[in-house]
């Protein structure tokens, strides 16, 4: 099913057998009903994710690599398959997973540092030690002097520096993102991108990120898992050379980069282009 | 032209409509092109102002009305808050209720007064509870639709960070809801007032600004009527501050700049 002949792991799997994986899908399907008929969002996916790994997933847009992730986060059912998580750690009021979200996701009714300590908050931690994780965490994202700002008042790059601190707060075994930088301008998509994986290698945390921008996953990842166009189904998944830690200067300079490159860029067009031709039939 | 001139003139713009309308109705009462009768020069109001404040029943009148304003005011939109997120939230409450609410809502409320009278008496409890009925099915849609524009990104972040639906209701509902609930509230107090004045018009051996205003109508009092037409103005200008003063207090981000 693919031809790519790269550091390929195998189809369908990621370098992690299911029992050593921090969350696996198995066979998971995700069918809406809509008002038009049933729609097939997420198909067959079979994925292991390796604990403390960065793991991205790039498709073409529709495909349901946000459903995938949603399904992960416990926000959809699917409706075949299976999802297991298996605990990284002893402390059993950390959650498995926190989703930082695409877009403006920080309440504009809590400040800053309200808006970090929310999920502690929930857990019924004490105001005292929720305002001193939440300042901790504002610090790592070099935001601790904004704690009493609300989030109107800064820019879109600080909100969401500040969402992934608030996913971070809660201590969870994977931090999941939703195109967490898709509604950036460039210059500062570059930024933050650097700052997350540096927030990574302090963390150790399981990363899982959706993205539809190919050279955001080839900086990023560790394994890039390819989607196809609706229904999404794994293309192809491989993994990512560079060594770490990376800067967005070294990986563009590596000659293997182009190639990457230019080998995933052939295979996510022709499902680019399934997707595209599948919307203009819809239209017409 | 700097922020504080800018300031300046807007207050000087506000004040000079209201005292423009005063010194012409001034000018044409005093001149008799106007009846001075009906339509009494706005300064020789003063004395009768003051004639009442000191020997008449005005500020019992004053107290009468702001008591059943605000008593029928929290009465009717704390429930209606309530039941107004509920709706939102939860869609076998919103759909079970909203042919209901949407039909009562458009009665016009003071239709309802000899009903509630009925039920509450013709005292103070019935002018509580006029109040509190015809604003409650505005909190309550109102609230209804704060809630569901919340976007549902919020209600999503909550539910993965692992929140209740109660803590749902706490933390996103009704935050989320408060700038709607508080334009609901905002109409509610104007409501209250005119529906408050209304109804002293029909009762009005029981006082109020509204049976003051009535009672001048009566004895063809017109300088009183007109006193009385200004107070219930002022009235409800400091309500309105109320509502206002409130919304800032409990919504500090909408304030910070």
């Amino acid at each position: 099913m693919t031809e790519i002949v790269l550091p390929t792991v195998s189809n369908r799997r990621l370098p992690t057998r299911a029992n050593e994986a921090i969350v696996s899908t198995t066979r998971v399907g995700k069918t809406f009903e809509t008002p038009r008929g049933p729609v097939r969002a997420v198909e067959d996916v079979t994925l292991a994710f390796a604990p403390g790994s960065f793991n991205v997933i790039v498709g073409p847009s529709g495909c349901g690599k946000s459903t995938l992730l949603r399904m992960i986060a416990g926000l959809e059912s699917p409706t075949s398959g299976d999802l297991s998580f298996t605990r990284a750690q002893e402390n059993a009021s950390a959650p498995t997973n926190a989703l930082v979200f695409q877009g403006r996701s920080l309440f504009p009714w809590l400040n800053l540092r309200q808006n970090v300590a929310y999920g502690l908050r929930l857990q019924g931690i004490s105001r005292a030690e929720r305002s001193a994780k939440a300042d901790e965490l504002l610090h790592l994202v070099g935001l601790r002097k904004f704690s009493r700002s609300y989030p109107h008042q800064v820019s879109e790059g600080m909100r969401q520096r500040v969402a992934i601190a608030r996913a971070l707060a809660v201590d969870p075994d994977i931090l999941l993102m939703d195109e967490p930088f898709g509604a950036l301008d460039e210059q500062t998509r570059l930024l933050l991108q650097e700052e997350l994986l540096r927030i990574w290698e302090a963390t150790g945390k399981t990363v899982i990120f959706v993205t539809h921008s190919l050279d955001e996953a080839l900086l990023l990842a560790d394994t890039i898992v390819v989607m196809s166009a609706q229904p999404g189904t794994v293309r192809t998944v491989f993994r990512v050379p560079f060594p770490r830690p990376r800067t967005l200067t070294e990986v563009r300079k590596d000659p293997k980069f182009a190639e990457l490159f230019s080998r995933t860029w052939e295979i996510l067009r022709t499902e680019v282009n399934a997707a595209r031709a599948r919307q203009e039939q819809e239209i017409a | 032209m700097s922020l504080r001139q800018r300031r300046a003139s807007e207050l000087a713009l506000t004040l000079l409509a209201p005292l423009l309308l005063l010194s012409i109705w001034e000018l044409l009462s005093r001149s008799e092109l106007i009846n001075p009768l009906y339509w009494p020069a706005p300064t020789s109001l003063w004395s009768t102002f003051v004639e009442l404040l000191t020997e008449g029943d005005l500020l019992t009148d004053i107290w009468l009305s702001t008591v059943r304003i605000l008593g029928g005011f929290l009465l009717g939109s704390i429930p209606g808050i309530v039941l107004g997120l509920a709706m939102g939230l939860f869609w076998p409450v919103r759909v079970f209720l909203m042919p209901l609410a949407a039909a009562l809502y458009a009665i016009p409320k003071i239709a309802i007064l000899p009903l509630v009278m009925i039920i509450f008496g013709i005292g103070e409890a019935s002018k509580f509870m006029i109040v509190a009925l015809s604003i409650f099915f505005l909190v309550v849609l109102n609230t209804m639709s704060g809630v569901l524009e919340i976007d549902r990104t919020f209600r999503d972040v909550a539910r993965n960070l692992g929140a209740s639906r109660l803590e749902l209701f706490t933390t996103v509902a009704l935050p989320g809801a408060l700038p709607s609930i508080f334009t609901g509230l905002r109409l509610a107090m104007g409501f209250a007032l005119i529906v408050i004045v209304g109804t002293e018009f029909l009762t009005v051996s029981q006082g109020g600004i509204g049976a003051m205003i009535w009672q001048s109508w009566t004895i063809l009092s017109v300088k009183k009527m007109m006193v009385g037409l200004i107070i219930t103005g002022i009235m409800g200008w400091l309500l309105s501050l109320l509502v206002s003063s409130a919304e800032r207090l409990v919504m500090p981000w909408r304030v910070a700049d």
